[in-house]
């Protein structure tokens, strides 16, 4: 029995769960304040209410299911989901959008499949998908980058009148501005590509916002690698894999594919890879099906984006490899000590024999 | 120093060692009553062999060494056997078992063997030895020395490993040793590679330990007349390097195959301890009496390391040591990672008692509630046996032993690396060591029936040698009843077709000698993993016998044809 614990020594790896969902919370942080910086007050509405929702629902599942309610909220797990999910919504969604993303986050994906630690997918990536099916229209306003404080800046009245669900379609379709990769995806087949951009499909400061909040998340998946909360093969095979297969799709038509580098810093390829592909609990699990896992990812996002019918498509991606998870796991277990090679499939061979 | 070859994972705990290395090794006093549990070696129990009443000697044998794998007990102060009963073990699950109990006189008087010179003396005469002094292991699995040794007879054994890692915190009682002792060791190494047929002895060290690294080099120094080569190998401190396993891959790179053992890859391990009793055994005719044990934890205020009487009552040593009783949270023998905690005061020092730590709560604190798996991964990381502690502790919870087994839950070696990592707190190893004991009992229902058969075949066989013996002694008879009228073309059944049925009968020998190796080592390899249960041990000590019988009677069947053949002169 193991009486003595990592966490009497202060290792650099959080020692306890909660610790590594705090670290996960701070690293965050600089790309919600990226975020906010370019986009307003809607990032923090968003993350305001999925934070109450996404507590309120855990702590009422927990109660339903039987569950210690304060020892388990101490987790910080329902947390999470409510930042992640929060920060991929449009800023300034309106309170029941929220609400609908988090019941599928956290009631259907996490609790019905059995809490934290059980479910098969990543809860965030449920509600936001779910979302995304299910009401294309709201999903698809996100803001122009009027900043936070400028003088195009939408007051914080406004935003939270939006957030009540009070400001009309109409209203919030013209204040909005499509993402990069939505304005390229549906750039007019005939149209080259240095045509499109000399065309300025995008509000102005468009494209460095989305850069600087790529890179901001890129500091905060730093983070994470520093504090090994994550590994770095998730992030650095699906960004390696994205990357490829982008150059591969750019060398082949230059004119009518955006750059790696578009695709890279042009959407939440960099914060899905370090902030959602990562989630332990529904990715492939050994170092070596964890790059299988993001290498898939990465190839299933390029190939949403140049064939399917979405702009991004990390949401669908993650969710994807999620389905194949255990089946990687069956196949990527590392060569056993002592064993002469490692074991492929589900069934044990015939000369496993108890010592 | 960077090393050539390393096993995977591993951790850095804190090692504690300090407490216990500061003060010198010191001679507990003798106990007034001791408790010698029958059954404290990996195998059978030791019958006893003493009455009631009856006045022991120090050293005098009390129990016996019962069956194949088993070792024997003595008698480790002098006094009268005051009870043969059912008594607390040192185990962490409270268990009870026979043990003897000696109510000592206050004087100490040694019954000792005749002393014996390994360099000359024979082999059989020298594991006879190890035997009569029930030397077992000491590094905490308590596997008979002997038998150990016999296993040479299976595979050739090139280097013997002397291993003094002692890798997990707060133990200190090897570097002790090898400080005090260094030079016994050394000679105990040499004295049981003598008996491995190895051509060298590796000692692997941690360097946290100096004063036991110099003393070795001083002695090894000082017998560098020996035709045997030592070579001492500090290794970095990394848990758990000790692991047997493991120190051999740190040491010569080579893997003991899954389910094997060191023999396999030709080394034998033996533990500073073990060594320095086996040469006592041999050299000073001492039996297995007495040990060195760590007593250290916070609640103590004495702790260091103490020579201590085999049978003596926890509570006395600690007693000895300064124990604070109110501080004290948690007993636990052995190490905090691989150890047991003792609910028990009153049970007795063992053979295999390394190390007590009497601890507080601070020191020790209970664990945290168990939280969910978010199969973060930090366990595999560390685990030295490269296996996915995730994925056996889902199939473990989840009673899916098919898959737990795929997963190689038996390649485990339980080193609570896993645990001791595990931001959700989870004991992993403990349920891994659940998981192994359910698929262990699922077999033995199956090997109940087995066992039946076997112990049919075993009379079979028995009835078989005898019926050998008895016509090799008549064919004997004969010969000698007609020494010279007796030519090559006899009228003896055996002698119609002398060339082509000594053939067959010497490869029906062959064959059932190494059925008889064969049976030898499944039945090593069960009882030195340390984990076969009882019955299972008996199922496969019943197939030995047969194959034993098996092959004296084919032993007989072929004496009986050479001496229908042989010409007499």
């Amino acid at each position: 029995m193991s009486l003595m614990h990592a966490d009497q020594t202060a290792p650099r790896r959080p020692a306890s769960t909660a610790g590594v969902m705090r670290w996960l919370l701070l690293a965050t942080l600089p790309g919600i304040a990226a975020l906010t910086w370019h986009f307003g007050w809607g990032v923090l509405t968003n993350l305001g209410f999925a934070a109450v929702a996404g507590i309120g629902l855990e702590a009422a599942m927990l109660r339903l299911r039987g569950r210690p309610v304060s020892a388990t909220l101490a987790d910080n797990s329902a947390l999470v989901t409510a930042v992640l999910l929060g920060v991929a919504l449009p800023p300034g969604s309106a309170w029941w959008l929220i609400l609908i993303g988090m019941v599928a986050a956290i009631v259907v994906a996490k609790h019905l499949y059995g809490g934290l630690g059980h479910n098969l997918f990543n809860p965030a990536m449920v509600g936001y998908a779910l979302l995304l099916v299910s009401f294309p229209g709201p999903m698809s306003l996100w803001p122009g980058p009027d900043g936070l404080l400028g003088p195009e800046a939408r007051p914080l009245g406004e935003t939270l009148r939006q957030f009540a669900g009070l400001t009309s379609l109409e209203t919030l379709d013209a204040l909005s501005g499509a993402t990069p990769l939505d304005a390229f995806k549906h750039k007019p087949e005939a149209l080259m590509a240095g045509e499109f951009w000399a065309g300025t499909p995008l509000p102005e400061g468009a494209l460095t916002a989305w850069r600087q909040v790529a890179l901001a998340w890129l500091a905060g998946g730093a983070l994470l690698l520093y504090k090994r909360v994550i590994g770095w093969q998730i992030p650095v095979a699906m960004l390696g894999t994205l990357s490829l297969v982008a150059t591969l799709l750019y060398a082949g038509n230059p004119s009518h594919q955006g750059s790696p580098l578009f695709h890279l810093l042009g959407g939440a390829a960099i914060f899905g890879a370090f902030f959602i592909a990562t989630d332990p609990v529904s990715a492939a699990t050994s170092r070596r099906g964890k790059l299988l896992y993001g290498a898939g990812i990465g190839a299933l996002v390029m190939a949403i984006r140049a064939a399917g019918a979405y702009p991004d498509a990390v949401a669908f991606a993650v969710l994807l490899m999620n389905f194949a998870a255990p089946f990687i796991d069956y196949y990527s277990e590392p060569r056993v000590f002592g064993h002469p090679a490692a074991t492929r499939g589900i069934r044990a061979d015939a000369g496993e024999e108890e010592r | 120093m960077a090393e050539r070859f390393d096993f995977p994972g591993g951790i850095t705990p804190p090692t504690r060692k300090a407490r216990s290395t500061r003060a010198p090794l010191r001679t507990a006093p003798l106990p007034r009553r001791v408790i010698l549990p029958l059954d404290q070696h990996a195998g059978a129990p030791a019958e006893p062999c003493v009455e009631l009443g009856q006045r022991v000697r120090t050293g005098e044998r009390i129990a016996r060494a019962s069956g194949l794998i088993s070792a024997a007990l003595h008698a480790s102060i002098t006094g009268r056997v005051a009870a043969i009963e059912e008594h607390a073990l040192p185990a962490g699950d409270g268990r009870r078992g026979p043990c003897i109990v000696i109510e000592g006189e206050g004087e100490d008087d040694w019954l000792t063997l005749p002393s014996l010179d390994w360099r000359q003396a024979p082999q059989a005469t020298l594991l006879e030895r190890l035997d009569a002094a029930g030397v077992v292991g000491l590094g905490g699995a308590a596997f008979p020395t002997q038998v150990k040794a016999r296993i040479r007879e299976l595979h050739a054994i090139d280097t013997l490993v002397v291993n003094a890692a002692e890798c997990e915190p707060y133990i200190s009682a090897d570097d002790l040793t090898l400080r005090h002792f260094a030079a016994d060791v050394l000679e105990g190494a040499r004295l049981m590679a003598r008996l491995a047929g190895a051509e060298r002895i590796l000692v692997g060290i941690e360097d946290d330990k100096p004063e036991a690294l110099q003393a070795l080099q001083a002695a090894r120094e000082a017998s560098l007349a020996e035709a045997m080569p030592v070579e001492i190998r500090p290794i970095a401190t990394r848990y758990p390097s000790g692991g047997e396993r493991q120190l051999i891959k740190r040491l010569l790179g080579r893997e003991v195959p899954s389910g094997g053992l060191p023999a396999d890859v030709g080394t034998h391990c033996h533990n500073p301890g073990t060594l320095r009793a086996a040469l006592a055994a041999v050299r000073d005719g001492v039996p297995l009496v007495e040990r060195v044990v760590t007593l250290t934890g916070e609640a103590l205020a004495r702790p260091g390391n103490v020579v201590a009487r085999l049978g003596t009552p926890i509570g006395e040593l600690l007693h000895f040591a300064g124990l604070d009783p109110r501080a004290l949270h948690r007993l636990v023998m052995g190490g905090p990672m691989m150890g047991e905690a003792l609910g028990e005061l009153a049970s007795p020092v063992v053979k295999a008692t390394n190390c007590l730590i009497a601890a507080t709560r601070q020191e020790l604190p209970d664990p945290p509630p168990e939280q969910p798996c978010i199969r973060c991964g930090a366990c595999e990381e560390v685990c030295p046996a490269s296996l996915l502690p995730q994925q056996l502790y889902w199939f473990a919870r989840g009673r899916e032993h098919d898959k737990a087994e795929r997963f190689h839950l038996f390649d485990c070696i339980e080193c609570g690396a896993c645990s001791y990592v595990c931001p959700s707190h989870i004991p992993l190893e403990q349920y891994y060591r659940a998981a192994k004991q359910a698929i262990r009992a699922q077999r033995r229902e199956a090997a109940r029936a087995d066992h039946a058969r076997h112990r049919f075949e075993f009379r079979q066989a028995r009835l078989a040698r005898e019926q050998a013996e008895k016509e090799a002694r008549r064919a004997a008879r004969k010969r000698a009843a007609a020494p010279a009228a007796r030519r090559p073309a006899g009228g003896d059944t055996q002698g119609t077709a002398p060339a082509a049925d000594l053939r067959g009968l010497r490869i029906a020998h062959s064959a059932a000698t190494a059925a008889e190796r064969k049976a030898e080592k499944a039945l090593a390899r069960a009882a030195e993993s340390g984990e076969a249960d009882p019955a299972s041990l008996d199922d496969l000590e019943t197939q030995l016998a047969t194959a034993r019988e098996n092959r004296q009677a084919a032993e007989a069947r072929l004496q009986a044809a050479r001496d229908a053949e042989e010409k007499p002169a």
